[in-house]
């Protein structure tokens, strides 16, 4: 488990470096990344792995607004680290692989699992989002 | 007239900001909406801007005529997309003069990557040797997967120096990760290929074009949205294509 959390930290990290992230959100960015990932780990095995993918998303979102409002920054630089463990990198390459070996039926299967994990992460931060703009709007109407 | 050169001067900055941030890889409606931020801080109320990956064009409502600039070359650049962010908010809160705010930019559109390549290449094979744990990876697979997601990223950077071509770089790149790892394979260093692959080509994974294409879809951008995410879906087929091609030796 404590090599997940410490993986997971330096990955995202690790990554927005290549996109030249401000060094003064490093952590930041690696403390999305790890949060998200270990969400995602922790109830895959139970909810299955779309649903876990929607509800880290949905971690990921909220985090990264709030650590955009806090540290009044463009919101997109944590979301990358916070998205990026999520991209559900190594199922598309299964069903690739099984496309290259010809075993269509499969690689198809797999595949359609891959969009819908892609599909989760959008929904997740549509839906963190959505919470954003509902709690933002909320104080001026009263 | 001296009205008509500051009108001009505003066009200017607002065009100016938004080709830094474009190039830098931001969302399409946050330039949108630092340009329109920046006429409006400046007296001009009425402005329009429309942003595509590759074009801006930006109107204020009077004599002057719209304004249209084409972006060629994308990269990305979260440092310039946060620093043109905080001028915009300093021009926006009255602290910030037009020439000023142009000189601050300029230098921002032309401050050096902040990290060197060494360090860019080091960050991708840490990247991609704890990508490699964290998809169930073994711990003695790291070093593969650490060399070879270094050199992948080399690669990549050095093929987009001097081919212009799309999509090839990460292409090659992903190829060359998928013999390295066959390599490591065969000499006794590495022992699953499916997961020092996966783990290796994860610093070429295009995800900021992926966050971009969700965020500006969510916020109605749909020429744009579409389009990054079109970017995004033949980078991650260049990718996979890379790999599919170091499979077929592997069989």
């Amino acid at each position: 488990m404590w090599a997940h959390f410490l993986t997971s930290f330096f990955a995202a990290a690790s990554f927005v470096i290549l996109f030249n992230a401000p060094k003064k959100s490093l952590f930041h960015c690696g403390l999305v990344g790890m949060l998200g990932w270990v969400l995602y780990v922790f109830i895959r095995g139970e909810i299955g792995e779309a649903p876990a993918t929607l509800a880290a998303s949905l971690l990921v979102g909220i985090l990264c607004q709030l650590f955009a409002k806090f540290y009044r920054t463009p919101v997109i630089i944590f979301s990358v680290a916070g998205i990026i463990p999520l991209v559900p990198g190594g199922m598309a390459y299964n069903a690739m692989r099984r496309f290259v070996e010809n075993r269509y039926d499969e690689a198809l299967q797999i595949g359609a699992q891959t969009l819908m994990i892609a599909g989760a992460i959008a929904a997740g931060l549509v839906l963190s989002e959505v919470l954003n703009q509902m709690l933002r709007r909320r104080p001026k109407t009263v | 007239m001296e009205q008509k050169t500051s009108i001009y001067e505003t066009i200017e900055l607002c065009l100016l900001a938004g080709k830094v941030m474009l190039q830098s890889g931001a969302e399409t409606y946050r330039v949108e909406d630092t340009m329109v931020r920046i006429a409006t801080a400046f007296g001009l109320t009425e402005s329009h801007s429309y942003v595509t990956p590759t074009v801006i064009m930006f109107s204020t409502s009077g004599e002057q005529p719209a304004k249209l600039i084409r972006i060629e070359e994308r990269t990305t650049d979260l440092n310039k997309i946060a620093e043109v962010n905080a001028i915009s908010r300093q021009i926006a809160s009255g602290e910030l003069s037009a020439r000023d705010a142009k000189t601050l930019l300029l230098q921002a559109e032309s401050a050096p990557f902040g990290y060197k390549l060494p360090v860019q290449i080091l960050a991708a094979a840490l990247t991609s040797a704890c990508f490699l744990i964290m998809f169930g990876g073994s711990w003695p697979d790291f070093p593969a997967a650490f060399i070879a997601g270094g050199a992948g990223l080399a690669a990549s950077v050095w093929l987009h120096r001097i081919v212009q071509v799309k999509f090839f770089a990460e292409f090659s790149a992903a190829l060359l990760v998928g013999l390295l790892a066959l390599l490591f394979i065969w000499g006794g260093f590495g022992y699953e290929f499916d997961r020092i692959a996966v783990g290796s080509v994860m610093p070429l994974v295009p995800g900021l074009l992926i966050t971009n294409a969700i965020r500006d879809l969510m916020a109605g951008h749909l020429v744009s949205g579409i389009s990054k995410g079109a970017d995004a879906c033949l980078t991650a087929f260049a990718i996979g294509a890379g790999i599919a091609v170091a499979l077929i030796f592997f069989h």
